[in-house]
């Protein structure tokens, strides 16, 4: 059976547990847990990697040199950021519900990380390939605004609570325009299932297809992970940082991690719907994924450090008035084209 | 039973937007603005008291720390005002050279202007630009005075020294980069279509409403009222140069940020002139040791980037001013704030006091 790079590794590593232990159950446990752990392990290297992407993008499109002096390239940047962040003070507003202040960060972070499940990395590699994968990815991105709306109220500042409302307004408005888009992709495909969407783009890309969802599709997603244009939610210079506001050190740098995690779930969403995942040609499946998830990330990079922030009430109109009627009317054509595909063969 | 209510913000005094330490009482309806209310005095220094210790001569390092972004125009503004009052004969080429500097200073704070109000709205990318760019005359002005921010080059009675062949030729340098730099800022910011929706119909002032306020300068331009004291009450050399003055339409944000960037053209056109016709002579005049202007008072006001710097002097006779106000365009247009704002959204109020474009050591003195 031809199989991936990651898929491979992972059958030589539950035939090396099993043998072991010479029980199949237990080998099979271990493994969920080892997979269970690499997600993690890749989440947490990835926003690594991305911090340190986006100050050295965000340096070369001003002209800066960006951070260069830690380690090697500034490669070490991030960890010595990190090492900062755990050692600043906690500071805990006075009137903040504690419980509910306190629990967001945490929380935020598990719907996050648990859309990874589905995400086919490889051939093979996908943690749980379930029948309603892309359901799954819409149904707990959308968890995410809860904890913003809950961080943003248990602070009890005017300006989490009003960054909180506007991530409540913002969300609702994104989710709908994703939903229609990636509908297009399943009509064509014929399947919810991750594994299905990736193979059947062997031949072509749904960019190719589906050109005017995979444009919605990308300016709902920055609307999504709250990226200029449409930073709304954090609006440094309107709302200071809106629901993170009054957070500091390692509290705050989970919102931090979530973003970035958010963000490479974007990326991966991005190429698995419409670029084709990790297929390509001569190279390694694993290597495909990675490259074309790098540069989907460079882009949403290019449009966060180019464009300025739009308003609140022209990101609604944009979702309501000009995505959703185009992404309406993309599904009606898609079902026309896949009707007169079918009449024609 | 559900009710919705108004609810106060308080924007500022530490807020990354207010530009210092300003503080905006915002009254808010949702997210809709009722009433912005700008609360002044966080950086108030007395200066105004401060200078009726000091001598005419110590007086002017104070100027430079009213508006610190164009210090050139307020110790221009100030020194021209003393001339008047000691009646002190100003050779042409120092004349000329107060041009060429203020004219400078000019770009540079437009440039501060177009920065912030890029970081304002979001582009980070746009604020860093003009930055570099202003980076270029502060360099020239180290070269020429030894200051970056605080120059005191205008002197009671001329300038502090004359050019180098140096200094002629980074502004020559500067002169012919700029249109490649302002083509930069209109391909980032201005064509940008996020850019063009956040500005135009926004904060809106009526000529009307403006003239009530006693806003000046770029605002008050912007508002279509055509009135430049350069061309109104011409001082210095201003009468030899051939300038136009940007008028906008309708007072919006838009219009505001459209008439600095042309503003910025035409303080380049006046110092290549300025430059060409650069006259031979003296760089100051004989001024005594010890100014003792005559009794009398004096009001004057020169054309400085945020609207009219205004000095108004009060001389007994001796070595010290009695009393001196100054007239600081940032305060006055700083009120019209409210009306700009009400009607509406916080994202707008942002954007409206960028425009304002307050330098906060001048708002408070």
């Amino acid at each position: 059976m031809h199989t991936g790079l990651l898929a491979s590794l992972a059958a030589f590593i539950t035939g090396l547990i099993e043998s072991l232990l010479g029980h199949g159950f237990a080998a099979q446990l271990i493994m969920v847990l080892l997979e269970i752990i690499a997600i993690f392990a890749v989440i947490s290297l990835a926003v690594i990697i991305q911090v340190y992407m986006e100050r050295r993008i965000c340096g070369f499109i001003q002209d800066r040199l960006g951070p260069n002096r830690v380690g090697p390239f500034g490669l070490l940047q991030t960890v010595a950021d990190m090492i900062k962040l755990m050692s600043k003070e906690d500071i805990v507003p006075e009137k903040a519900n504690r419980l509910l202040w306190g629990m967001t960060p945490m929380l935020l972070f598990i719907p996050a990380a648990l859309v990874y499940a589905v995400f086919p990395f490889d051939e093979g590699a996908i943690f749980a390939d379930i029948g309603i994968g892309v359901f799954f990815v819409m149904a707990i991105m959308s968890q995410g605004v809860l904890m913003f709306l809950i961080g943003g109220y248990a602070s009890e500042d005017k300006y989490s609570f009003m960054g909180a409302m506007r991530a409540v307004a913002q969300m609702l408005s994104s989710e709908i325009p994703i939903a229609f888009s990636i509908l297009a992709v399943v009509m064509v495909t014929g399947s919810l299932r991750m594994s299905d969407i990736v193979s059947a783009q062997t031949n072509v890309w749904f960019v190719c297809v589906q050109p005017l969802a995979f444009i919605i599709f990308i300016i709902a997603m920055l609307m999504e992970t709250n990226r200029t244009p449409f930073d709304l939610v954090e609006g440094e210079a309107e709302i200071i940082a809106g629901p993170f506001t009054e957070y500091s050190g390692m509290r705050w740098a989970l919102f931090f991690l979530a973003e970035y995690a958010n963000l490479l779930a974007a990326a991966i969403l991005t190429v698995t719907l419409f670029l084709g995942g990790w297929q390509g040609p001569f190279l390694p499946g694993i290597i495909w994924f990675i490259i074309k998830v790098l540069i989907v990330i460079f882009i949403f990079m290019w449009i966060r450090w180019t464009f300025p922030r739009t308003r609140i009430d022209q990101m609604m109109a944009l979702s309501w008035k000009v995505l959703l009627p185009l992404a309406l009317f993309n599904i009606m054509a898609t079902g026309i084209g896949i009707y007169i595909y079918k009449w024609i063969y | 039973m559900i009710k919705t209510e108004t609810y106060q913000l308080s924007m500022g005094p530490v807020h990354p937007s207010t530009h210092g330490v300003l503080q905006v009482l915002l009254t808010l309806d949702g997210e809709k603005v009722i009433k912005a209310v700008p609360c002044m005095g966080y950086l108030h220094r007395g200066i105004e008291k401060l200078m009726e210790q000091r001598t005419y001569f110590q007086c002017l390092p104070y100027t430079d720390r009213l508006d610190y972004v164009s210090a050139m125009n307020n110790n221009f503004s100030y020194c021209h005002a003393v001339e008047k009052l000691a009646a002190i004969e100003v050779p042409e080429k120092a004349q000329y050279l107060r041009v060429i500097m203020a004219e400078l200073n000019r770009i540079a704070s437009h440039m501060i202007f177009i920065g912030s109000l890029a970081v304002d709205i979001g582009a980070t990318t746009g604020m860093i630009y003009p930055f570099r760019d202003r980076e270029r005359i502060l360099d020239i002005f180290n070269e020429l005075c030894g200051a970056r921010m605080t120059y005191s080059y205008i002197r009671i009675g001329g300038v502090k020294n004359d050019l180098s062949a140096k200094i002629i030729d980074m502004i020559n340098h500067f002169l012919s980069a700029l249109p490649s730099m302002l083509d930069e800022y209109n391909d980032l910011l201005t064509g940008n279509e996020f850019f063009q929706h956040r500005l135009k119909g926004t904060s809106l002032l009526s000529a009307e409403q403006a003239l009530h306020l006693g806003v000046t300068g770029p605002m008050l331009r912007a508002s279509g009222v055509n009135y430049d004291l350069r061309k109104e009450n011409t001082y210095s050399s201003y009468d030899d140069f051939d300038f136009s003055i940007p008028l906008g339409k309708t007072g919006d944000n838009l219009d505001r940020y459209i008439v600095r960037m042309q503003e910025i053209t035409e303080s380049a056109k006046i110092i290549r002139q300025a430059l060409d016709g650069l006259p031979e002579g003296e760089f100051t005049a004989k001024v005594p040791r010890v100014l003792r202007p005559p009794k009398g008072e004096i009001y004057d006001t020169l054309e400085g980037p945020r609207g009219e710097v205004g000095y108004h002097i009060v001389s007994d006779g001796s070595a010290k001013p009695y009393r001196i106000h100054i007239r600081r365009p940032s305060f006055i247009n700083l009120q019209a704030l409210d009306t700009m704002c009400r009607g509406y959204l916080v994202g707008d109020v942002v954007v409206a006091m960028s425009t304002i474009d307050p330098i906060l050591g001048e708002v408070d003195c």
